[in-house]
């Protein structure tokens, strides 16, 4: 598989399938591993980080066997190529951003993927769409005991798997939601989800993970108790308690707003698609407050011009790597605009 | 500008947005409210971070006065870890244990042991050490529960790893 493959297809995480899907957009759990016998990053050399890349890219393939996955030598790909990746939410901002010998392994269905020296020697990652733990459970920890059968991971009888930063020690175990909360944030409710997750010892996260803004009404909602716990505890609490409660707020704020406010409501709605389909220019941002509540439209069942399909193409496409992916060439910020605008106005063409 | 949030009627607003939903309106808040009426979005990144940072900059309790712990693997000395926040090798774990710990079990809701997945290459003795301590707490939590149908099973499957 070559990267530019990735391109043209819908991402896992927008696939929009699975129950709940109204308001759960994608699952993900993430396994932080490292390999006994080498220091973290932090203190490992150039070479020792070069080692640390050759021995699990080695074992990484022999893992895959004759699958036609990607590899991807960070250091030989370009800023959009890099970009690319992080919007399709397979490797993380730091791991684009950061320096020295690192990669990523990613499976044709983008369901797998592995990142070699992001903040630890591993990360084990499953994406699906929609909440779908248990399957995605099974193929990381799959991937782990495939991996742990070739290598020594650190590994402490007290502590559990060893980690860079103590705060994911035990488990190294990472299970984070991203939810589309558009009623909430309108509603002005949200307030409720970063308590109740706050009660819960969550994080709540932007699109894109640490650091970000909720743009377009996404949140991610991640474990922070790496500890004590097993990882199908730590998946169930998920799916039994967490997302259920959160998605029972949104869906009453739905009916709330469509009930108390039908008319500004759908005024909301339909008039985002007018902006969308009729921009001359157009920042991400912007595209993305406007889908937010087309998509609101769609799964409230009151907006039916385009299809939720043709809406979850349009999030992953407006972004900037994308965008010049598709241009074949790179764009300055007023250049994806104008090219975004246009995109736009050919995808909602009524 | 200077007016009061309108929220909390307490604090210089700092936070001025047209708001147009459900009707346009005017809303001047100060940052708390608007972060609480979902105007803006902080995020809550603190409850791990920030015992980690608060820990941090914290002295450590054990560790004396312009003493510091090296480990003599990495050479990542403790002071170096409190400013980082990343650890320099896996060895460091047993170097800094007893200055680590207090601050695992903040960051963990307490829990100082392991009770997950085992790895494939590992001493058998391990595996069953760390499925006895998660059956044991299972076994407590349905006790606690009154869950006594989970409480029988989780005591067979002790005893069944025990006797192995």
């Amino acid at each position: 598989m070559k990267l530019d493959d990735l391109t043209g297809k819908m991402g896992e995480w927008l696939r929009g399938e699975s129950s709940m899907s109204d308001v759960v957009i994608s699952s993900r759990v993430r396994l932080a591993r490292n390999i006994a016998g080498y220091p973290f990053l932090s203190t490992a050399s150039d070479s020792e980080q070069s080692e640390v890349y050759r021995l699990l890219a080695d074992e990484v393939s022999a893992v895959v066997g004759d699958e036609d996955a990607l590899f991807v030598d960070m250091n030989q790909a370009d800023d959009i190529a890099r970009q690319l990746l992080v919007e399709r939410h397979l490797i993380s901002r730091q791991h684009a951003e950061s320096e020295g010998s690192r990669g990523v392994t990613i499976w044709p269905d983008e369901r797998r993927a592995l990142m070699i020296n992001e903040e630890d020697h591993l990360r084990i990652q499953g994406l699906r769409s929609g909440l779908q733990l248990e399957g995605l459970w099974e193929d990381v920890t799959g991937l782990d005991d495939a991996l742990s059968g070739r290598l020594d991971f650190a590994y402490d009888k007290q502590l559990g798997y060893l980690t860079a930063c103590p705060t994911n020690v035990g488990t190294g175990i990472r299970v984070s939601i991203m939810l589309h909360l558009p009623a909430m944030r309108l509603t002005k409710e949200i307030d409720r989800v970063i308590r109740a997750a706050r009660d819960m010892r969550l994080a709540v996260r932007g699109l894109y993970g640490e650091g970000t803004d909720a743009v377009g009404d996404f949140y991610q909602v991640s474990n922070q108790t790496t500890l004590g716990k097993s990882e199908p505890e730590i998946i169930r609490s998920f799916e039994e308690n967490i997302i259920p409660k959160i998605v029972g707020y949104e869906r009453a704020a739905r009916e709330s707003l469509a009930e108390d406010h039908q008319h500004r409501l759908d005024d909301r709605i339909w008039r985002a698609h007018g902006a969308l389909a009729s921009a001359r220019t157009i920042g991400t941002e912007e595209t993305l407050a406007l889908l937010s509540h087309v998509r609101m439209g769609i799964q409230m069942g009151r907006f039916d011009l385009i299809n939720i399909q043709t809406l979850n193409d349009l999030f992953l496409h407006i972004q900037p790597a994308h965008l010049q992916k598709m241009a074949g060439r790179p764009l300055d910020g007023a250049g994806r605009s104008v090219f975004r605008a246009q995109y736009l106005r050919e995808k909602l063409a009524v | 500008m200077n007016v009061l949030c309108q929220h909390c009627k307490e604090v210089k607003a700092t936070v001025h947005i047209m708001d147009n939903f459900p009707e346009k309106r005017e809303r001047h808040l100060c940052e708390e409210c608007a972060i609480k009426e979902g105007v803006i979005f902080k995020q809550n990144q603190e409850t791990t971070n920030e015992i980690l940072h608060e820990f941090l900059k914290h002295k450590v309790v054990g560790l004396k006065e312009g003493d510091d712990l090296t480990c003599p693997q990495c050479g990542m000395s403790f002071r170096e870890f409190q400013s980082r926040g990343l650890l320099g090798c896996p060895h460091d774990y047993d170097i800094f244990r007893d200055a680590l710990l207090p601050l695992i079990q903040r960051a963990h809701e307490e829990a100082d042991h392991h009770v997950g997945k085992v790895p494939v290459r590992v001493d058998e003795n391990v595996r069953k050490q760390t499925g006895l301590l998660r059956l044991r707490r299972e076994l407590k939590e349905a006790v606690e529960q009154e869950d006594y149908e989970v409480a029988a099973r989780v005591r067979d499957q002790i005893q069944s790893l025990e006797s192995t």
